[in-house]
């Protein structure tokens, strides 16, 4: 009786242990499923996004032409010229001016903060630079254009609103992306190559940038490719100090037009054949983008590879 | 003791599960409320009331912008309850959105093109609006010919010298394609040409282009050498400096008068039937005491 009384309850703990399990398993599923869905999320924007603009863009590719639009000089949407040709340049040329700034003046900061700076100047120099993040990009093109514009306008002339103008904004928007990802891959070289260096006889500048800045050069390039992303994609800042002209700009002092500025400035007025030129801008930039992300990671997947 | 525990894991993701439809019915229901309230507001323009609620939404022109905001502040103290909405995001937009029935009303600070005419909305001219021409105060051209203006915006003319200024390049400032001051600026100083059809821009290709009327005032009170042309009754004076067109000054009465010779209407449009408050709000701005508004700044039309 006591033996069938413990088998029982040995039972029906088992039953309940069991259950217990099923429902753990069911609460399990629920989680990796809302998870699941979380991270589809994110697929499903872009997969929405990249449908809705090509599907806007991608026809009038069709009515105007691949040459015209892409190739094409002039930009008079209601006159029915859509080259953005200057566009996609300006686009280019402030991207690589603002990242040759940026990348030169990050690195060595982050070469600074991690290796040379004492603690107190670092309290000091790290917050700002974070801190430099945190500024709205509207901020940046008010500066620019009350500061930056009229400083060039004084020493160099011709109104102020240039390439220029829009490289040094970038430049300085793009620094805390390059330094924190730079500086975190600079403190992640394991000592022991310092070290070895240094017992090599060689000096502080040396081991830096003969050892430490090659170790680190993977960490170095996600920051700058991160920043060149950033600097490509502004639009509020560039819009208010590059003058928006489109014209294909001869000299840095010229005015010009990007990718991202022609679309903001003209999506409200746009109608039509205009908008959907607009979109077309928008799906070149897409392309553009994703053409530079592949060609940048597989160029540095393949400098891993060589390491 | 199993039958807590299970009951109060049943309980905790029923309490989930009602939870997130909980959000789903609120959802809707904030959807369908601001749709419930439209109704209302539709549903007592048929009821006789004197103090209008409700609301009415206005879009279109960033140049009427500031008109409407005075028009529909002065409205409100009559009618309190009335929530009038307005967004400045183009003329194109305005008429656009007042054919699509996006908004109740849709505002243009221009004539309306041949194409949009078609549509068949209803214009109402509330007001007519000089176009400035405005350089930096720094500059010594007070006053420009008709034929200077357009030699300066085509490129023509490039150098301030050859109009008695300084030996300076000019820096014209436009506005973006589709901008009714643009258009209206093209239209007026003849700044524009038919090629197969098509109407093109003469505006000299190398020009800066400010997105807005506040963006060309702050070019031009920034640059020496630059000039613009905006709204007249945004241009601010301690900024900038108007020229005179012909010798004639871009004045309220000179404007009137018809000898200051860049003008352009400020439409609203409406499509189909207006709603009982955007009926009352047009009256208004016709009646004396909207065009009182509208002669603050503005050339009222009656």
């Amino acid at each position: 009786m006591n033996k069938a009384c413990n088998s029982i309850s040995a039972n029906i703990s088992y039953g309940t242990q069991q259950k217990k399990y099923r429902l753990r398993n069911l609460k399990e599923h629920i989680a990796e499923g809302l998870l699941l869905l979380c991270a589809f999320l994110a697929v499903i924007s872009l997969l929405i996004i990249a449908t809705y603009i090509f599907y806007s863009g991608v026809p009038i590719f069709g009515k105007v032409g691949f040459k015209e639009i892409v190739f094409g000089m002039v930009w008079k949407p209601l006159e029915g010229s859509f080259g953005i040709f200057p566009m996609i340049a300006a686009s280019l040329l402030a991207t690589l001016g603002s990242v040759a700034f940026g990348a030169t003046v990050g690195l060595m900061t982050a070469v600074f903060l991690a290796e040379l700076s004492p603690l107190w100047l670092s309290k000091i120099v790290r917050p700002a630079i974070e801190l430099l993040a945190g500024i709205p990009s509207v901020v940046y093109g008010f500066f620019g254009l009350i500061v930056i514009v009229p400083l060039i306008d004084k020493y160099c002339g011709g109104g102020g609103n240039s390439l220029l103008a829009a490289i040094m904004i970038l430049g300085i928007m793009i620094l805390p992306t390059i330094v924190s990802i730079s500086e975190t891959s600079l403190r992640a070289v394991p000592v022991e190559y310092k070290e070895g260096s240094l017992a090599l006889g060689a000096s502080q500048l040396q081991t830096i940038f003969k050892v430490t800045i090659p170790a680190a050069k993977s960490g170095i390039a996600a920051g700058i490719i991160l920043g060149m992303g950033r600097a490509i994609g502004e639009t509020m800042a560039v819009i208010l100090v590059i003058g928006n002209t489109p014209q294909l700009p001869g000299s840095l002092l010229d005015r010009a037009r990007t990718l991202t500025s022609n679309i903001a400035i003209e999506m409200s007025y746009a109608q039509g054949l205009h908008q959907e030129a607009l979109f077309a801008t928008g799906v070149v930039l897409f392309v553009f983008i994703m053409i530079l992300n592949i060609v940048l990671t597989t160029i540095f997947r393949k400098a891993g590879e060589e390491k | 003791m199993k039958n807590i525990s299970k009951s109060n894991s049943k309980f905790k993701l029923l309490a989930a599960l009602l939870v997130v439809v909980l959000l789903g019915v609120f959802l809707l229901a904030a959807c369908e409320n601001t749709d419930a309230n439209e109704e209302t507001a539709q549903g007592d323009t048929t009821g006789e009331t004197t103090s209008l609620s409700g609301k009415i939404m206005i879009v279109g022109s960033t140049s009427v912008q500031p008109l409407a905001e005075k028009l529909a502040d002065e409205f409100n103290k009559e009618h309190p309850d009335l929530r009038i909405d307005i967004q400045g995001v183009g003329s194109t937009a305005g008429v656009k959105a007042a054919n699509d029935g996006t908004c109740d009303i849709g505002t243009a600070s221009r004539a309306l093109k041949s194409e949009e005419e078609s549509w068949g909305l209803t214009e109402n001219i509330i007001a007519l609006d000089g176009i400035a021409v405005v350089v930096n105060p720094a500059n010594k051209v007070q006053d420009l010919q008709n034929e200077d203006v357009l030699k300066i915006f085509t490129g023509e003319i490039n150098n301030w010298k050859d109009l008695g200024g300084e030996d300076k390049e000019i820096i014209v400032v436009s506005r973006e394609a589709g901008s009714g001051t643009r258009g209206a600026f093209e239209e007026l100083m003849k700044l524009e040409k038919k090629v197969e059809g098509k109407t093109v821009s003469l505006v000299v290709d190398n020009a800066l282009i400010a997105e807005g009327n506040g963006a060309v005032l702050a070019n031009v009170a920034g640059k020496e050498s630059s000039i613009g042309y905006m709204s007249l009754g945004m241009v601010d004076e301690s900024k900038v400096k108007k020229v005179k067109i012909n010798g004639v000054e871009a004045t309220v009465q000179n404007i009137k008068s018809q000898s200051y010779p860049i003008a352009r209407p400020f439409l609203m449009l409406t499509k189909d039937e207006p709603t009982q408050e955007t009926q009352a709000f047009l009256e208004f701005i016709l009646s004396n005491g909207g065009q009182k508004v509208v002669a603050e700044d503005y050339i009222p039309v009656n």
